[in-house]
């Protein structure tokens, strides 16, 4: 029964429950959510990621930033300098999502891992490849397009 | 400063609540609590509430409790931090107390994750990290971001799937005896390893539910206690808070929550307990997923780094073992209704201390002293607190 049928049968939105038989009110103002997200901050990210390059943030007084970051609560300064990183690191964890969100339910059960890559940083991506964890696990970042049509970045293991 | 005790618990039933709305949920808890302290809802001169919220109708709790059980025109809040949402909530009533503006607080956790469908929930829990980073871009999912630990610690320590199953069996077994439960039904590691993946390594039954429920504790100072001449009390010795980043790529290492860490420190040293085996009675930790316990039994020093899984392995959070743990069932199997499970880890301390919990799942209580592990995210928010018998 939907809330249509409901309203003419019951004549409320009311459903009563399949298991327990109590009453339930099936709201009849239905929310879609979609946030809109400044990344004016990041942008060069999004550029260099077009051109296939993993971008961070390096501050003048040494600091790097992955994800990305404006300003340094170090000094306090957002003169940042955007350096490419180096693509390549080691595997820290890893797991591979069966159940997964309405919003993913369009992929098959996917792996995501965290590396740490030789610039020192630490990047979470998709994973691509056989789901092992092994200590010391070499992997390259690729950058790819996945099935959003937009540019994202897999640890794939060497 | 004065201190501050609990003078009334109250707890309903948890699970999948259709017969009841959001108001009656909360009266199911408060009712006990006004009950047991015998106060009035009048008598209250502050109330705090915790709940998450996004997937329930109701966002102004507080006012529709002010509304449905007289506590109007007292000061109220709703607190929210995530999973540690009802210990955000005791700080804010414990604070008020010390603080001295106070003297009698109601503090209720609440939440009602069942007025929305399950893929919903799914999909709104998983953004309890960065959203950005890992939820939009990746697709991580909660029961994904403690997977990446659960996997992190085998490789590391060679824990095993097992191990973790034992932790989900344990929590069944004491939820059976618990008659406000989700899950009164006792289960087999064979069951556990039977399961589907829900996020490698993580399979059905090393995941909590999706809970409704409530719990509420009446707080007051040392001056209502006396005034009111309480007999049945438990302290609170003291309360550690942390936080952690939100990317869990900006984490040193995946085998511990170094925020929940930090907050035990603080918690031990201001109730001064330097060997938490010995000078608690028993815990309750976030066991959100099974791991996470493991986990938490190294974070709260109740063994060395990388030796949790051996008491898991062992049975040694067993009544009767080295330290009893989620002897109520824990958040796996009596449920975790997020906003109320802190107020719950209360309520479990206060029965504990007091030797009220039911028959079969009440602890030896030597020292007097019972500690709540509550988490919030993936450890992006950290509450340790300490309660006892004896104010210190
Ligand atoms: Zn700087």
């Amino acid at each position: 029964m939907d809330v249509k049928e409901a309203i003419e049968k019951m004549g409320f939105p009311i459903i009563p429950d399949e298991k327990s038989n109590a009453w339930q009110w099936f709201d009849v103002r239905e929310l879609k959510l979609r946030y809109i997200l400044s990344v004016e901050g990041i942008k060069k990210f999004y550029e260099g990621l077009k051109e296939g390059k993993l971008l961070a943030t390096k501050c003048k007084c040494g600091r790097i930033f992955f994800p990305p970051q404006k300003d340094c609560p170090s000094c306090k300064k957002s003169e940042m300098d955007w350096i490419e990183l180096k693509k390549e690191g080691v595997l820290e964890t890893l797991t591979v999502i069966h159940v997964r969100p309405t919003s993913f339910s369009h992929y098959d059960p996917y792996a995501v891992g965290i590396a740490k890559l030789d610039d020192g940083v630490r990047i979470l991506a998709w994973y691509r490849g056989e789901p092992k964890l092994k200590p010391g696990q070499r992997v390259k970042v690729e950058i790819v397009k996945r099935k959003e049509g937009y540019q994202t970045y897999e640890l794939v293991p060497i | 400063m004065t201190g501050v005790a609990i003078i009334g618990v109250g707890h309903s039933v948890f699970g999948t609540r259709r017969d009841v709305n959001i108001p009656e949920l909360c009266w199911e808890s408060m009712k006990p609590a006004f009950e047991n302290a015998n106060l009035e809802p009048k008598d209250i001169e502050f109330f705090v509430v915790g709940n998450l919220g996004i997937w329930s109708s109701e966002l102004a709790i507080p006012a529709i409790m002010a509304e449905y059980a007289d506590l109007a025109p007292k000061g109220s809040m709703r607190v929210e931090a995530a999973c540690a949402t009802g210990s955000a909530a005791i700080r804010v009533g414990y604070t008020a107390i010390k603080s001295g503006l106070a003297d009698l607080v109601l503090v209720l956790g609440v939440e009602k994750m069942q007025e929305s469908p399950n893929p919903n929930v799914i999909e709104l829990i998983g953004r309890f990290g960065s959203y950005f980073w890992e939820f939009e871009n990746f697709g991580l999912t909660f029961p994904g971001y403690y997977a990446m630990h659960a996997s992190a610690y085998m490789m590391k320590y060679g824990a095993t799937e097992e191990d973790f199953a034992k932790v989900a069996v344990k929590a069944h077994h004491y939820a059976a005896k618990n008659p406000y439960a989700q899950f009164r039904k006792e289960i087999d590691v064979a069951t556990v390893m039977k399961g589907p993946y829900v996020a490698w390594p993580l399979k059905l039954f090393d995941c909590s539910p999706i809970t409704d429920g409530s719990a509420c504790v009446i707080l007051a100072s040392e001056k209502k206690v006396k005034e009111l001449g309480i007999e049945e009390k438990v302290w609170i010795l003291s309360q550690g808070v942390g936080t952690g980043t939100a990317n869990l790529s900006k984490r040193e290492d995946f085998t511990s929550l170094a925020s929940a860490r930090y907050a035990a420190e603080q918690a031990y040293k201001l109730a001064g307990i330097d060997d938490p085996v010995k000078q608690l009675d028993g815990a309750n930790v976030h066991d959100c997923f099974t791991a996470p316990e493991v986990i938490a039994y190294e974070d709260l020093g109740f063994c060395k780094r990388g030796e949790g899984y051996k008491l898991a392995r062992e049975g040694q959070t067993y009544i009767g073992g080295k330290i009893p743990v989620n002897v109520d069932g824990g958040l796996k199997a009596k449920g975790h209704p997020i906003g109320a499970t802190g107020v719950s880890m209360a309520v479990e301390a206060y029965k504990q201390l007091l030797r009220k919990a039911d028959k079969g799942r009440q602890a030896d209580i030597k020292n007097g002293r019972w500690l709540a592990h509550n988490i919030g995210g993936t450890g992006h928010y950290a509450y340790v607190t300490i309660y006892g018998l004896e104010k210190r």
